[in-house]
């Protein structure tokens, strides 16, 4: 057992374990933060995608002791006061999701994309996403989802 | 009028209800289920496809200090429980007794205190095979000397499963022996897999001392599970209750009850612990239901002028070890029935011959509509092959042979009756929108240069929402749906239904449909699903028959009181029913409008002292069971341009233009996202997906590394059209329209990538067109993509 301290959407946990656990069962089944969901065993779906120290991974391949010390945003720690940030508001309004599992870690890539660059194309976002595999949406309401959060309204994927 | 005339009531752009929980992580899949004292389970996979089992040692598992029991055939054996029935009444090993007959089928099956615990314990299980020869090859599944899979069926001497067939054989070969024109083609649709991003799993609570069974599932079909668990375990119906929570996808895969599920209940009954267990990937891809896998031979007969005169088709099935296949006991190769597709034939026949081989159980998934995929490839396929021999744009060939409005409904030659269609207007607005002549020009000068760039055509029809009670039935389960409705007191209502969705919005279209019948707001209908204890017997969700059965039934509950609200509304008013007329919302007096009731002023006086008439209870509650008249028949016609690279044999989709016809749209935000999910499925299949075997039966494409999903990079952006042609038989003029673009799409990307490859003299590739299999048929050397023959 491996003693750890991390923070995780605000609140400061130490825990005692496994060095072997990863960092999504520990979040999942320790933590009860099951907003974080897992979609393969293989790294390449990004449904488990966190924050940690500000940086995007997918937490399936991170172990809880690599967290040690560190800050861990994830999906439910996104809300201030019970508001919607502005990508949560745009996945909504533009139906930029139908069964919800990969919402919670395609919602934080896309995160880390507007934090790197505040305004992509549409190119730039699908490049980005390219990590979170989508099996219900075609991915087009995504993209103008997180087009639309970056304010870019005119800068939408234009359909017939 | 109050809030109605304020705000969208009804059919319309309405945002979903389900999003403010998923958006902030709040909700709940299967695997977010904690219940006090939960087990974890874990399941021990055959590394082998086919061989005797000769001993299983549990010692050193059983003696794991967090362990708490180790469950193998055996066990099962004991309880009556080591094989199961399967919905295609044939039986599925649940743990392996006498030998495995596919790899990664289930072998013993661990519970341990947590799921890091349970994986170590399966390594301490020693199982000693004897292996037997697999049978990979469908195609040689049959041969005489071919090795018997299923020697544990009385009177089983073969791999043969059924042979199926329809329409009139005689006839159909009349036709083509009178025919100018007879072309074939033989093609495979590859077994590929619906893999939903959630993969299956369930947490089993048998509690002990009431002896009930509450199961959490991630079910599309939660009361047929609940039948089928009482059938096959033995506990009373009324002492289980099935939950299907959120579910992460469905797409086909969640239909069947799989073993992991049955050794999960098993788990719990011997521990007296919840247990849970929640498969990973490999596993899902490897033992869960596959989609098609058919090997089709197809000819199509016409007239020198291109006029289509009949379809002859013979298929070999590929349905695994054990024939698990999901669809109405009548049909055993589903609705393949309606590959005469979109046009008008002198005749049609089709045989089906399913055959076992060491692979993993399924078929019918995938959003295939029961088979309606493999229906729709192969006409589209042979239109196009047609079309290449006569020297025909297969647009026009298309245009000419389109069945005519006038011409519904229309009897096909095959016994299906398509409710209502106008298809050469969907596909004309297809081609506006893809400016489809342009098209064509700029492929010609690319041809002069040497570049090369296909445009293929998909014109399909569908066939959802299954269906008549008197032909359609899972395991002797009329496929009927019930619907229940109650209005409270103050106006707002619950609306119960027997269908799962798993990602649909039916939370919100279910509100939306009796928004529109009654007049209430749809935040103020809450729609109820996936609870058997909760909610009326039903067949679930699968072949896009939720707006066709649930939704008919929708509506007609909520038909059902509006008339109970007429009476009350009338007792108010103090005049005759038949004095009244409704406006959305309301019920007023004919020729006095001010004169009227709100259907919340009616909940209200319903369940007030007010006198009713003689037979009239009171309250605002309704049940109905909707027994749907016949399927309804979607449209639609695709459109897509690709660019392939000569060099490298890579496909680029560079545009994918489509028309859906799904009659009136609840809600076409949604339909559109519906679409949208298709169309991925569609270039996925057409493009990168397939499970495929080595000749010792090894599955390749068991994880995310070779079973490939399109991302956003590799999908365009998705341009819609749409028409409506309502159904004339369903309530609300609504079709089923879910699994249209998968059905329909496919044919659209090959016959796309085929027509690049025309001047290379290529007339057809089978799926999937990944770089190798383009650039080796550019070569003259197809590859076989489902074995892995180089």
């Amino acid at each position: 057992m491996t003693h750890i301290k991390v923070k995780v959407d605000g609140t400061t946990y130490e825990d005692d374990v496994e060095p072997r656990l990863l960092l999504a069962h520990y979040l999942r089944d320790r933590l009860g933060l099951t907003g974080t969901t897992i979609g393969c065993d293989t790294s390449n779906c990004g449904a488990c995608t966190v924050a940690l120290d500000g940086a995007s991974v997918k937490s399936c391949s991170v172990l809880a002791v690599q967290a040690d010390g560190s800050e861990v945003t994830t999906v439910q720690g996104l809300a201030e006061n019970g508001e919607w940030t502005a990508l949560q508001r745009a996945f909504h309004e533009r139906h930029g999701l139908q069964c919800g599992y990969c919402t919670p870690g395609m919602i934080m890539a896309a995160r880390d994309l507007l934090n790197e660059n505040p305004h992509p194309g549409p190119h730039e976002v699908r490049q980005a996403l390219e990590g979170n595999l989508c099996r219900c949406t075609g991915y087009q309401n995504i993209v103008r989802a997180v087009l639309a959060a970056s304010g870019e309204q005119l800068a939408e994927e234009v359909t017939a | 009028m109050t809030t109605t005339e304020e705000r969208p009531v009804g059919f319309g752009r309405m945002t979903r209800k389900e999003d403010a929980r998923f958006v902030r992580g709040h909700g709940t899949y299967v695997d977010d289920v904690r219940l006090p004292g939960m087990l974890h389970g874990a399941v021990l996979r055959s590394p082998l496809a086919h061989a005797r089992i000769v001993s299983i040692d549990t010692t050193a598992a059983e003696a794991h200090p967090k362990v708490k029991a180790v469950i193998t055939g055996e066990t099962l054996a004991g309880l009556g429980l080591a094989w199961m029935p399967t919905i295609s009444y044939d039986t599925q090993a649940v743990l392996a007794t006498d030998k495995v007959r596919f790899q990664g089928q289930e072998v013993a099956f661990v519970v341990a205190e947590d799921r890091y615990a349970a994986r170590d314990a399966l390594e301490l299980i020693d199982v000693e095979y004897e292996p037997l020869p697999p049978v990979v090859d469908a195609l040689r599944a049959m041969e005489p000397d071919a090795p018997l899979i299923r020697d544990d069926k009385e009177g089983q001497r073969d791999n043969h499963i059924f042979d199926w067939s329809a329409g009139d054989k005689e006839r159909t070969d009349e036709v083509f022996a009178g025919a100018e024109v007879v072309v074939a083609q033989d093609m495979l649709y590859p077994r590929v897999h619906p893999a939903p991003l959630e993969t299956c799993g369930t947490v089993a609570d048998m509690d002990a001392i009431t002896g009930k069974l509450t199961v959490w599932s991630t079910t599309q079909a939660p009361h047929a599970h609940r039948t089928l668990y009482a059938m096959v375990a033995g506990i009373p119906e009324h002492k289980i209750r099935i939950i299907s929570p959120d579910i992460g996808g469905g797409f086909g895969n969640k239909v069947g009850i799989y073993p992991g599920y049955v050794c999960a209940v098993v788990g719990s009954i011997v521990t007296g612990k919840p247990v849970k267990w929640v498969e990973d990937r490999s596993e899902n891809l490897m033992s869960t239901s596959f989609a098609r896998d058919y090997h089709m031979h197809g000819e199509i007969a016409a007239t020198r002028d291109g006029k289509f005169l009949g379809l002859r088709v013979q298929v070999t099935a590929d349905h695994g070890a054990f024939n698990a296949t999901a669809q109405p006991t009548q049909f055993p190769a589903g609705f393949f029935g309606v590959f005469t597709g979109s046009y008008d034939l002198a005749a049609a026949h089709c045989a089906v011959t399913g055959v076992y081989t060491n692979k993993a159980p399924g078929g019918v998934a995938y959003a295939c509509s029961f088979r309606v995929t493999e229906a729709v490839y192969l006409v589209e396929r042979m239109v196009d092959v047609l079309a290449a021999e006569l020297g025909v744009d297969p647009a026009e060939l298309r245009m000419r042979n389109l069945l005519r409005p006038g011409q519904f409904p229309y009897r096909t030659q095959t016994g299906w009756e398509y409710d209502s269609g106008d298809y050469p207007r969907a596909l004309r607005l297809a081609m506006d929108i893809a400016h489809y002549e342009d098209l064509r020009r700029e492929q010609a000068d690319k041809r002069e240069r040497g570049e090369l760039m296909g445009i293929g055509v998909s014109f399909f029809t569908e066939a959802v929402g299954a269906g008549p009670r008197k032909h359609m039935d899972i395991l002797g389960l009329g496929m009927a749906d019930g619907a229940e409705l109650r209005v409270h007191p103050t106006g707002k209502a619950v609306l119960r239904i027997s269908v799962q969705t798993q990602g649909q919005g039916h939370e919100t279209t279910f509100a939306q449909i009796v928004a529109e019948e009654l007049g209430i707001p749809p935040e103020d209908v809450e729609v109820v699903h996936g609870d058997t204890d909760q909610t009326p017997f039903g067949l679930g969700t699968y072949g896009s028959r939720s707006t066709p059965v649930s939704g008919a039934a929708a509506a007609m509950v909520a038909r059902k009181v509006r008339e109970r609200a007429k009476i009350v509304a009338s007792a108010m008013l103090e005049v005759s029913p038949d004095d009244l007329e409704w406006e959305k919302g309301r019920w007023f007096v004919t020729g006095d409008p001010d004169q009227g009731r709100t259907m919340a002023e009616i909940a209200l006086a319903a369940h007030s002292n007010l006198e009713l008439p003689e037979g009239v209870e009171g309250h605002l509650d309704a049940t109905c069971v909707y027994n749907p008249p016949n399927l309804t028949f979607p449209f639609g016609a695709y459109i897509c341009v690709t660019d392939v690279d000569a060099n490298t044999g890579q496909v680029k989709v560079r545009r994918f233009i489509a028309v859906d016809d799904c009659g009136n749209r609840i809600n076409p935000m949604i339909v559109e996202g519906q679409v949208h999910g298709g169309l991925a499925d569609g270039l996925g299949m057409a493009l990168m997906q397939v499970i495929a075997f080595d000749e010792d039966g090894n599955c390749l494409g068991g994880s995310f590394m070779d079973y490939l999903l399109p991302t956003s990079v590799e999908c365009p952006s998705w341009e819609l059209g749409e028409t409506v042609t309502p159904s004339p038989h369903h309530p609300i003029g609504a079709k089923g329209v879910g699994e249209s673009a998968t059905v329909g799409s496919p044919a659209a990307v090959v016959n796309a990538v085929v027509d690049a490859l025309k001047p290379l003299g290529v007339r057809h590739v089978d799926m999937p067109l990944t770089p190798a299999a383009v650039w080796r048929a550019a070569q003259g050397r197809p590859l076989r993509t489902d074995l892995a023959i180089t």
